[in-house]
């Protein structure tokens, strides 16, 4: 009331004659002397109150240069000042009411304000609920993250009490939310907490994780007889069992005092190397200690001279075993809040859960899709033109090195990557074509010495990459607007890149489809494939059909490098990483058929995060298992997912 | 009368006289005969050539004969060499740590000594446990059978699985090469319980022996000209009688054979099997030569040039094959060992330990495109040796006379 009634006079005489030198700082401080100066932890919470709630513009001031210990007491007449010490003796102070500089004075009349830490704490949470009220929103958004960051009881209330008048909408949902947090953490009220902890049930974010796992905390432990009802116990434990193996179970009862210590392996040693007499240990011959017998018949020899401590039996073991019990007991003691917490884990385990299988299904889909990407040229060269191209790899290799080369010249990467597109497919064209005319044509009659003639080609493309790029990885650095990525929740998180591979590998698709199915080239392309003589009776040459669809395939083998390098280190063996995989996506879906190798690079990036999902920690696994999977596949579909039927079929 | 298998194949006697005249002249020379004009260093490439001799026996057999072109033939040298290579490790570190622990005041348990051995052998990779397939790897007898075993039992199941779905050509090829990565990147885990990428090292001590490398390098040479000679032989016994017809007919046309009534898949199999048990020997011998074997030994990318080695020597016949794999490993070997001297032709060096590769995969081309025969074609200008005329030209061994009539029209 007192307190109130100051502070209004205070107001009215602020608000009525601002002219006037009043002073309500020092007023509110002076009615405050007693406890300030005493300086107690215990008992100084009504004054920092008192400063806090004052409603006073300088509150806020008063209270950092104290905790800042830049308060000083005036002994002569009992006024606050705050100060800085200009030297040992000498101090510029300045008043609080106004902000001015009273000038330098000396520093024996003064004597300053000293808050242990316990009370610097107090007026921190204190300044809190000003940061939280503040009218520039950044500096409680600040706030918001540094109770965020270091949660503390005594910030519950401040927080509460500023949610009403909060105007940023945003703001407001961040303070509901670390309200209820804290509720949970260190609300009194244990419906409250209870209320709060079924609020946020469900929700996967980590904070709630956070708040509450060390709720659901255990302790292991073990007493005689009965557990006792005071504890709140997670589960009972039986020794032997998986949870707690017997030699565990022995060793807390060792550690609580509560058997004798088991003869190690290395006691046991000890004691028999200490106790070497001569040649002979307890009246066994050394030389003979090389079984586990002979050992401990040398031991219970010098049991029996009570040179060594006793040999716990296994039968003692047991005994002293089923004498305690043993059980995990939660630290926080109300049974009601941790079964909440238990119940809402559970339902935020389901939840996380389905968001991991949703995030899987994104990754699974993106390494679908780069599969997908480098495969695609393969399936024009190899599923359409029927010729195997060991060199694919090196053709992404070198639409790779296109980008890099671009990137040198071009400083501007959005640009650089508009320009590395095209480009790159035109140098892997060249290149499709010219291959195509120097070797692949005099081989079309021989498949497996195409293999090995194209085997060769990529032995020295790589070797030149090599030769000229170095062995460092070369970056392919991606756009801006292409870093970061697409943030769903805590669990469920894309990034742009491999959406914009996503996004490319449909983009292909359509393309292929439209040359193929709309294009005189795709035309001509199905015709010589199906029957290269009735074809050319027809007037079309095959000659240059077949340089043409090479060397397309070889192109968007160029551009999917590009692609490829955005996320993966341009080395000169990028393709090689790929061209085991790219074959087998257009084997396993079915040769000669685009639906086909879309299939098998869904199934092979499906399965590969399957099994990844299955042992996180061991990509090589998943590969070694994909494979096997493969080869067990083909034995059951041999042409793949979908397969050409009729006359197409060949061979 | 029938004339004896030396008499109707005068190539293997002129082999074998040459391979023996060979192995006595380097084990002359040799710091092991004491006169020192071959480094031991060098004994053992030459060894180890010897072994990849036998591996491109064993690859022209299925490749070159049988039309099978696997490439996944390392991964069968490679497991040879795991076999053996678990026991000299074994053995080697058991004899390091007896030794060591013959210190100790108090003898150790048979137990302690397996835990310390597998403390050593396994440290690298962070743990202590023999995994299940170190079972026998205490007894030679049981590890040189499963250098046999192994390979033959993969190739068996594969081959079974491959053949009988009918997989053929292209198709084989890939899925073969799949079979090595998948061997690969197992043994890269360091849970497969072969020290992942770290391999078995120190194999070239054998354990008990107390020769220095030197002696012990010839008796590898030995070993293994012994070894090439009896699968040459083997092979050359297969190949010629009327097996070796059935099994050229398999090459040459599949389908026509299967309506003779032969069991394609059966000859297919068995070659795939006696080829891959080759191979394991090969890689059984080899290892202990370079004292090292690790994953990357198994990668797709060595069983490929195992096929270019072959191809260059000359397919379809088998000292094309022995030749092929000297040759190009022996030369591989020059120039990627610094020893050529660099090329300046003004404007650019060339520095041929980084060009060597371009020139192998370039003139594997060309002899790809110009010289199907291989450098074994050479012989025929010598022997005059005339292949069965078949209207028009040659298209190589894998694709029959049917295809290359088809081909030309």
């Amino acid at each position: 009331m007192w307190r109130i009634l100051a502070a209004l006079t205070a107001f009215l005489l602020l608000a009525t004659s601002p002219e006037a030198q009043e002073t309500p700082v020092q007023d509110l401080l002076a009615q405050n002397l007693d406890l300030i100066s005493e300086s107690s932890r215990r008992t100084i919470g009504p004054a920092i109150d008192a400063i806090a709630e004052s409603g006073l513009p300088e509150a806020q001031v008063v209270l950092q240069k104290w905790q800042n210990r830049e308060m000083w007491l005036r002994e002569s007449d009992g006024k606050f000042f705050w100060a800085e010490e200009i030297d040992r003796d000498t101090l510029r102070i300045f008043d609080f009411d106004t902000g001015d500089d009273l000038g330098e004075v000396p520093d024996d009349d003064f004597d300053q304000i000293k808050p242990n830490s316990g009370i610097r704490a107090l007026i921190g949470v204190a300044l809190v609920r000003f940061q939280l009220t503040d009218p520039n929103p950044a500096r409680r958004w600040d706030a918001l993250q540094a109770i965020e960051r270091d949660a503390e009881a005594a910030l519950l209330e401040p927080l509460r009490a500023s949610i009403p008048d909060e105007p940023d909408p945003a703001i407001r949902a961040k303070k509901e939310r670390l309200e209820r947090l804290l509720t949970i953490s260190y609300d009194a009220d244990e419906a409250a907490r209870l209320e709060a902890i079924g609020d946020v049930s469900g929700d996967i974010s980590l904070d709630v994780r956070g708040t509450l796992n060390p709720l659901l905390q255990t302790r292991r432990k073990v007493v005689e007889g009965e557990i006792p009802d005071t504890d709140n116990v997670a589960r009972q434990l039986t020794p032997g069992t998986d949870a707690l193996p017997r030699a565990e179970a022995y060793a807390m009862l060792v550690d609580a005092g509560m058997a004798p210590a088991r003869v190690s392996d290395a006691d046991l040693m000890n004691a028999l190397t200490a106790n070497i007499d001569g040649a002979v240990v307890g009246g066994v011959p050394v030389a003979q200690l090389n079984t586990i017998d002979a050992r401990e018949r040398a031991y219970r020899a010098l049991m029996a001279e009570d040179l060594v401590p006793p040999f716990v039996s296994q039968g003692e073991i047991d005994t002293a075993l089923s004498a305690h019990a043993f059980y995990d007991a939660y630290v926080e003691p109300s049974t009601a809040v941790t079964d909440a917490a238990e119940d809402a884990m559970t339902a935020i385990t389901r939840n996380v859960g389905a968001s991991q299988a949703i995030d899987l299904t994104l990754d699974a889909l993106s390494l679908a899709s780069i599969f997908f990407l480098a495969a695609i040229g393969l399936a024009i060269t190899f599923g359409v033109m029927g010729v195997i191209n060991m060199a694919h790899g090196e053709f992404i290799m070198m639409g790779a090195y296109t980008g890099y080369v671009v990137q040198q010249v071009i400083p501007n990467y959005t640009v650089s990557i508009l320009v590395a597109l095209p480009l790159a497919f035109a140098v892997t064209f060249a290149a499709g074509v010219a291959m195509e005319r120097l070797v692949i044509r005099w081989l079309y009659d021989r498949p497996l010495e195409t293999l090995l003639a194209t085997f060769g080609i990529s032995i020295a493309l790589q070797q030149i990459a090599k030769n000229i790029f170095g062995t460092q990885a070369r970056p392919l650095t991606s756009p801006e607007w292409l870093d970061g990525a697409l943030v769903i929740n805590d669990v469920i998180g894309i990034s742009y890149i491999r959406i914009a591979i996503f996004v490319l590998a449909l983009i292909f698709l359509c393309i292929f489809l439209f040359i193929m199915k709309k294009t005189r080239l795709g035309l001509e392309t199905r015709a010589v494939t199906q029957n290269p003589r009735m074809a050319a009776s027809m007037g079309i040459n095959p000659d240059r059909v077949n340089m043409l669809t090479f060397g397309l395939g070889s192109g968007i083998a160029g551009i999917a490098g590009v692609a490829i390098g955005l996320f993966a280190k341009v080395t000169s063996e990028l393709g090689q990483d790929y061209i085991v995989q790219s074959f087998m996506t257009v084997v396993v879906g079915g040769v000669g058929n685009i639906w086909g190798t879309l299939a098998g690079a869904t199934m092979i990036g499906f399965f590969q995060k399957g099994v990844e999902w299955l042992n996180p920690s061991n990509t090589l696994a998943a590969q070694t298992y994909m494979i096997v999977f493969i080869i067990i596949f083909i034995q059951f579909r041999p042409r793949g997912i979908i397969a050409l039927k009729g006359r197409a079929a060949g061979d | 009368m029938r004339q004896s298998f030396f008499a109707r194949n005068p190539s293997v006697v002129i082999f074998l006289c040459c391979l023996a005249a060979f192995t006595l002249v380097v084990s002359l020379l040799s710091e092991g005969a004491g006169t020192g004009f071959i480094s031991t260093s060098f004994i053992k490439t030459l060894g180890k050539t010897l072994c990849l001799c036998l591996i491109a026996v064993a690859m022209d057999l299925v490749w070159g004969y049988t039309g099978i072109l696997s490439l996944g033939h390392f991964a069968f040298f490679g497991l040879g060499g795991y076999m053996i290579g678990m026991w000299l490790m074994y053995e080697r570190t058991r004899d390091i740590v007896v030794s060591s622990m013959a210190n100790a005041q108090i003898p150790p348990t048979e137990q302690e000594v397996v835990d310390a051995i597998g403390t050593q052998i396994f440290g690298v990779v962070g743990s202590s446990e023999f995994p299940l397939v170190w079972a026998f790897a205490d007894s030679l007898v049981l590890q040189l059978a499963m250098v046999v075993l192994i390979p033959g039992l993969l190739a068996l199941v594969f081959g079974w699985l491959a053949f009988r779905s009918r997989v053929t050509g292209v198709y084989l090829s890939i899925l073969t090469q799949a079979m090595t990565l998948a061997l690969s990147l197992y043994l890269f885990q360091n849970d497969s319980g072969l020290r992942g990428n770290n391999g078995l090292s120190g194999l070239q001590n054998l354990p008990g022996v107390e020769a220095s490398q030197a002696v012990v390098s010839v008796w590898f040479l030995w070993a293994s000209a012994l070894a090439l000679g009896l699968g040459y032989m083997l092979a050359a016994w297969v190949v010629s009688g009327k097996f070796g017809s059935v099994i050229r007919g398999i090459r040459d046309d599949e389908a026509r054979v299967r309506f003779l009534g032969y069991s394609v898949e059966g000859y297919k199999l068995f070659i795939f099997v006696l080829s891959a048990v080759i191979a394991g020997i090969a890689g059984a011998l080899y290892y202990p030569q370079a004292g090292i074997i690790n994953p990357a030994e198994v990668a797709p990318i060595a069983s490929i040039y195992l096929a270019v080695w072959v191809a260059i020597g000359g397919r379809g016949r088998l000292y094309g094959a022995v030749i092929g794999a000297a040759f190009v490993s022996l030369v591989s070997t020059w120039f990627t060992g610094g020893q050529v001297p660099s090329l300046d032709i003004g404007f650019y060096r060339i520095d041929w330990v980084e060009w060597w590769q371009v020139i192998l995969g370039l003139s594997f081309v060309i002899v790809t495109l110009f010289a199907p025969k291989g450098i074994g074609g050479l012989f025929d200008l010598i022997t005059d040796r005339v292949r069965p005329d078949r209207h028009g030209a040659d298209y190589g061994p894998d694709k029959g006379s049917f295809q290359e009539a088809e081909g030309r029209e």
